[in-house]
């Protein structure tokens, strides 16, 4: 950063009371962490229901005190219903889908480091940075109180008192329903079975207030984008971050008003007797649902789709853009393909929006609508390849440096590519109606969208560690925490793609009752003690984590000898990210094994060598 | 309209060329076109939760129990009231530069006719009423609820940001602020022309798709 004035420019001074620095900050570097915190507090609620899940597959019938103790209806004895399971299965995709993989991602790394790596001093609207956080955070309180509000009786009579519609303590943790919560189950209120009642509606409530979060941020980060980038930041020198960070909040943009809108559709249909999604005639529990009429439950299918589908994409594509910007950290090469990897990210994103009908298959839909949605859906194979060949031709002939970060960086391309494959199976229409609704489907989601997307935070995580607390991770527990984490996902999800050949219904409560799925007992039980493994391994990311925010290896300003933006200035950062100082950028993001450099590699800011 | 304050390439944008680099003079707190942009990535968020509601209106039109409401003859009179607000809004945007009592008097109009246009949405809410036509009568009455009180809330919105405008109008400021107020004016001004366009397009679906 030789070329620069002594302005003063930052338009916040740094505050100074502890509830201004560290609660209510308008700092993006705060927030971001505060983001990165959230997703750290929802990921172990979705952690600690997959292995209840998974106790209850294999071990039908265990005992767990706590369980009985904090929800005695729900799990008589300690032991669960299978009600109980499948509000786990809702709240699992609910919890892990929202807060954990939406928030980490976008919020979290790209709040800290796009400001940062475009060269602003922070985000376009601070005080609109700070409410999208803290909105997101009462949209996690809500779906913790829809566990209460539904398996604890006091908590529930709580709501009941708000209503009819608001009858809770039904015994489950959360509404029934999935984490797609499929009308007409979800708009019918309490008739419609356990959990139909407050779990519900906490549960629209918390979606929709997430919706509202996640709109200002991605507002935010596209203005930011567009309007903060330092002098000599043409959009194709920026990293390939922050191209992934800007495709992902316009996903973000324009899918969430749709589930917003979907959302309100379904609470008028509980709350003021609408029919939006409910069918004249509707036969449930025994009797006809009377006063409805003329609503479709395919609509809502429609509505949840066209943003579900851009969804999963929020989910993976900073995990993508980490990626490309690790792997040539790592190699010590530029980024193979730069423009084509842009454009293939750019074409993910876009192409998300054409695809939902996919999830709609088996739901009734037209040959022909169905034909155009599966040629749409292969198509996304095409930017899919582009980038993992890119990816590969970075890696090729490279002298890899095997840090933590690079080999979940290298993992997430595994992970990707092995998720990946199975879509174009899922993605034809004649080999859907085969696997739909199995554990094909399961695996295929969860390697693809689930783990790739949080190996992609890993690599991000010990990548930035040292830029955001000055301190490095520890190196040894980072390798270890890969190594089985890398072979425990897989150990899980391999089986779960034979499990989907053997016809295994996604969602059942237990399989002990099935005889044709009697031989696959050691299968699930097989996964059963891989998950508990993997989920252990965790524990060693958490403890490294902390540890190392105190203890760890004091980092110096580039350890990683990396070239953009944020690893010009110190670590962590100051406030106002460049100390008051406009850089000035001349570099494209990736110039490593630069011929006649002095250090291999040009920072962005350096003014000397030949301008790329 | 965005293309004001983009930096490009460096030396394009206030760099003087002796090493010494400025960022658009002084008003690196406030690229221009900020606002305006926002206002832009805002509408498009709105657009797509309207579109998906007029999508879910159109899926819903071809059940059988899809019994069309006759239109109130009021929105008629809405119609032109938020057709009146755009003329007024941009009156008041031209005087800004020249008076600030008459910019002040032009936004103070458009706030009264936004407070009429709700005023009118209310009044055949109360007609649909006496008809016996409610919210949950069936799917077309639930949509035309739905799109009036939707239309309704963002309108209120843009109301707040005139009051909020109608406020600021009283000081005289200068340089950055000034900016500041201007472009403020143009993007409150953009959103509400895109309401009253959002109306007419409500309107007309309501009264022609059914």
């Amino acid at each position: 950063m030789a070329e620069a004035t002594h302005e003063e420019v930052h338009r916040h001074p740094a505050p100074t009371g502890f509830i201004r620095k560290y609660i209510f900050s308008i700092d993006h570097k705060v927030i971001g962490i505060q983001y990165i915190l959230l997703a750290l507090a929802a990921v172990l609620v979705g952690m600690i229901m997959s292995v209840l899940m998974r106790v209850n597959l294999s071990w039908p019938g265990t005992h767990i005190k706590i369980m009985e103790t904090l929800f005695p209806q729900g799990a008589p004895g300690g032991v669960m219903t299978p009600e109980f399971y499948l509000s786990l299965v809702t709240m699992h995709g609910t919890i892990m889908v929202f807060f954990v993989l939406t928030t980490a991602p976008q919020g979290g790394f790209g709040n800290y480091f796009l400001p940062i790596q475009i060269g602003a001093d922070d985000m376009a609207f601070p005080y609109l940075n700070m409410l999208s956080f803290w909105v997101t955070f009462v949209g996690f309180i809500v779906i913790l109180l829809a566990i209460f509000a539904e398996g604890n009786a006091t908590v529930g009579s709580w709501f009941t008192k708000l209503g009819e519609s608001w009858a809770g303590g039904s015994g489950t943790v959360g509404p029934i329903g999935g984490w797609t919560g499929y009308a007409p189950l979800s708009a019918l209120g309490k008739i419609a079975g356990p959990g139909q009642g407050a779990g519900v509606n906490l549960w629209i409530i918390s979606v929709a207030i997430f919706c509202v979060g996640s709109l200002l941020g991605a507002l935010n980060f596209i203005t930011t984008l567009l309007n903060m980038r330092a002098p000599g930041m043409s959009l194709m020198r920026m990293p390939l971050t922050c191209w992934a960070w800007f495709t992902t909040a316009v996903l973000a943009l324009l899918s969430f008003p749709v589930l917003l809108g979907g959302g309100i559709l379904l609470m008028l249909d509980r709350m003021a007797g609408t029919s939006f999604f409910i069918p004249g005639g509707l036969y449930v529990s025994g009797s006809t649902v009377p006063l409805h009429t003329g609503g479709s439950p395919l609509l809502w299918q429609h509505l949840f789709w066209f943003f579900g589908h851009p969804e999963v994409y929020i989910a993976i594509v900073p995990g993508m853009g980490a990626t490309s910007h690790i792997l040539s950290t790592f190699a010590r090469k530029p980024v193979f393909g730069y423009r084509a990897m842009v454009f293939a990210i750019f074409a993910i994103g876009m192409l998300g929006f054409f695809v939902w009908g996919h999830h709609m298959f088996m739901s009734g839909m037209s040959p022909y609508s169905a034909i155009a949605f599966s040629v749409l859906t292969l198509s996304i194979g095409v930017p899919s390849a582009i980038k993992t060949f890119n990816w590969i031709g970075t890696l090729w002939g490279a002298r890899i440096r095997f840090t933590t970060p690079m080999l979940f960086a290298i993992g997430f391309v595994s992970l990707f590519v092995a998720g990946g494959i199975t879509g174009l199976v899922l993605g034809q229409t004649s080999l859907d109606f085969f696997f739909h609704d199995t554990y094909f489907v399961t695996a295929h989601f969860h390697l693809v969208m689930g783990v790739a997307s949080i190996f992609g935070m890993f690599a991000a995580t010990y990548f930035w560690f040292p830029k955001m607390f000055g301190r490095m991770m520890h190196e040894g527990m980072g390798k270890v925490h890969f190594w089985i984490t890398f072979v425990g996902v897989y150990a899980i999800f391999i089986p779960f793609h034979a499990m989907g050949l053997l016809g295994m219904p996604r969602r059942y409560a237990r399989f002990d009752e099935y005889e044709f799925l009697k031989h696959s007992k050691g299968l699930v039980l097989f996964v059963t003690i891989a998950a508990i493994i993997t989920v252990i391994a965790q524990l060693i990311f958490y403890f490294n984590f902390f540890l190392s925010i105190w203890k760890g290896k004091k980092a110096g300003d580039n350890p990683w000898e990396a070239t953009s933006l944020e690893w010009g200035i110190p670590s962590p950062p100051p406030h106002d990210n460049f100390a008051g100082i406009v850089p000035v950028v001349h570099h494209g993001p990736y110039e490593f094994s630069v011929p006649g450099a002095p250090n291999d590699f040009i920072m962005q800011t350096d003014p000397e060598g030949a301008t790329t | 309209m965005v293309g004001g304050g983009w930096p490009k390439k460096p030396g394009s944008n206030g760099s003087n060329g002796n090493g010494k680099h400025r960022w658009f003079g002084d008003k690196r707190r406030f690229p221009k076109g900020t606002y305006q942009i926002t206002i832009w990535i805002l509408l498009a968020a709105v657009v797509m939760m309207f579109v998906a509601l007029a999508s879910s209106y159109i899926f819903l039109s071809g059940s059988e129990q899809w019994k069309p409401v006759r239109i109130p003859r009021t929105f008629l009179i809405s119609t032109v009231l938020i057709l009146l607000s755009s003329v007024t809004i941009e009156k008041a945007r031209q005087r800004l530069a020249v008076d600030l009592r008459q910019y002040a008097r032009w936004l103070f109009a458009t706030l009264l006719l936004g407070f009429a246009f709700v005023a009118s949405q209310l009044v055949a809410w109360r007609q649909l009423i006496v008809e016996g036509v409610y919210l949950s009568s069936n799917p077309h009455s639930s949509f035309f609820y739905l799109f009036t009180g939707a239309h309704g809330l963002h309108l209120v919105g843009g109301m707040i940001a005139l009051i909020y405008l109608t406020v600021r109008s009283r000081r005289l400021l200068f340089g950055i602020e000034a900016e500041k107020r201007s472009a403020a004016a143009d993007a409150i001004s953009l959103y509400w022309h895109f309401m009253d366009g959002l109306w007419i397009a409500l309107f007309l679906l309501l009264w022609f798709w059914n």
